[in-house]
């Protein structure tokens, strides 16, 4: 399984090198029915293996198991492939500079609900935080509206996004998404009506680029293509590991767990549930791929949605890397009152939900 | 010819690096490779996305690592 969608990676990618430009547009529209083929079919490739080739007794927990892996694995790298390269094209109409320029200037809440959705589409690393901050702060652009940015870009990103809809399906997907926009616009306002300016290093407010900004070249339907393409080397290249690891243990749990083992952790009558589950998922980063499977595999067994939810936002949206990043530009008490404000935001989420549900 | 690399120490900041001196080594170029590695100096050449690439003073890649042979394209084309 491993080496064969490296040697399919390794082919297409030799392919799209050879292409021209019109053929590479072909070749998108070719591979799409192929895409819709494998992803119907897989259901029925699972029976055959599971059950003819394999020949598994039905019923089994090894079997359930096992069922559950070989359908899930390749259904979410499937769903993965086609979002990050849909994705990686709509981001090429975005830049970090486009995104600056429309945020100058804007009121506070005006700004903080565009700065959050902004996040979403505008192509952002962790990596890349700190220039970005850096180029935003000189626009003059407000503290709390950059960090409704800084808050929705990581947490509402498209790995997130394909795992849940996959293992979850499209109403928890979407439930996600305007949660985490809700917390990303209140967070930010929060901060910027504390006015916690002072709490940002002050080399930051006197750096002034010597240099024009940076002209954008125009790009052709084929770099955008070649742009989306890259987008899954990387993010693929980066996530299966973690998803096949984490798909695989949420095997075992489906198939091994009993039933309610979690409703006494993550149970929604037990209410210190949602904030242990805040403070365990901010160390926890770049196992987000792999988090999402357990935590799916954990909600048949007891796991409540609002405890589930709220442990996956802070996985995904509070990093431990990334505030140690941001300890360069940030004063300690901004830090704390940034990761205190969403970590409160993702708990009033959880206790919502298991109050609903 | 003067090159800069700008980047905090990412993996792609190295990545980028070290294609940049193979694509100087297949052209037969020598320039000066300095890496910039302060957010305060990366900021001041305006860009808000690492790893960045600058030649001669001029910012000619930022945000991403391209390949070898697009590397050798960027370093021969005149710059304006």
């Amino acid at each position: 399984m491993i080496t064969h969608a490296t040697i399919r990676l390794t082919i297409i990618t030799a392919i799209m090198k050879q292409l021209s430009a019109a053929n590479k547009f072909s070749m998108v529209v070719l591979l799409l029915p192929v895409w819709i083929a494998l992803y119907l079919s897989l259901d029925r490739l699972t029976r055959v293996i599971v059950y003819s080739f394999l020949s598994m007794p039905e019923d089994e927990h090894l079997t359930r198991a096992v069922y559950f892996f070989i359908f899930e694995v390749p259904k979410v790298l499937l769903l993965l492939t086609l979002i990050v390269f849909v994705v990686g094209i709509i981001r090429t109409y975005f830049s970090p500079e486009k995104t600056r320029a429309a945020l100058e200037g804007k009121p506070l809440f005006v700004g903080n609900v565009m700065a959050s959705s902004l996040g979403i589409v505008t192509p952002f690393c962790s990596c890349s935080a700190i220039p970005l901050f850096l180029g935003f702060v000189e626009a003059g652009i407000p503290l709390g509206v950059t960090f409704s940015f800084l808050i929705a870009a990581p947490m509402i990103n498209e790995v997130a996004i394909v795992l849940l809809f996959g293992l979850f399906g499209w109403e928890t997907a979407l439930l996600y998404v305007i949660m985490g926009l809700i917390i990303a616009v209140t967070s930010g306002w929060v901060i910027g009506r504390l006015k916690l300016e002072r709490y940002v290093e002050e080399w930051v407010y006197k750096i002034r680029s010597q240099h024009a900004p940076v002209e954008e070249q125009p790009l052709t339907l084929t770099d955008r293509i070649d742009h989306g393409w890259d987008a899954v080397k990387d993010v693929v290249g980066k996530v299966w590991l973690y998803i096949m690891i984490g798909i695989a243990v949420g095997a075992g749990v489906h198939g091994y767990v009993p039933e309610n083992f979690m409703a006494g952790i993550m149970g929604k009558d037990v209410w210190w549930s949602v904030p242990l589950s805040v403070v365990i998922g901010i160390p926890m980063y770049s196992n987000a791929a792999g988090i999402i499977p357990i935590v799916q595999a954990l909600l048949g067994k007891g796991a409540s949605l609002g405890t589930a939810l709220a442990f996956m936002m802070s996985v995904i949206g509070l990093s431990l890397p990334e505030m140690i990043i941001l300890k360069k530009v940030l004063k300690i008490q901004l830090i704390a009152a940034f990761a205190g404000i969403v970590g409160i935001g993702i708990m009033i989420v959880g206790f919502i939900f298991n109050a609903v549900y | 010819m003067k090159i800069k690399v700008l980047g905090s120490g990412c993996t792609n900041c190295k990545t980028l690096e070290k294609r940049t001196i193979e694509a100087l080594a297949a052209l037969s170029i020598t320039a000066e490779i300095e890496k910039v590695t302060e957010y305060a100096d990366i900021a001041t050449y305006g860009i808000m996305r690492t790893p960045g690439l600058v030649i001669d003073g001029k910012v000619v890649v930022q945000g991403y690592v391209p390949t070898v042979e697009k590397l050798q394209e960027i370093i021969q084309t005149p710059l304006v």
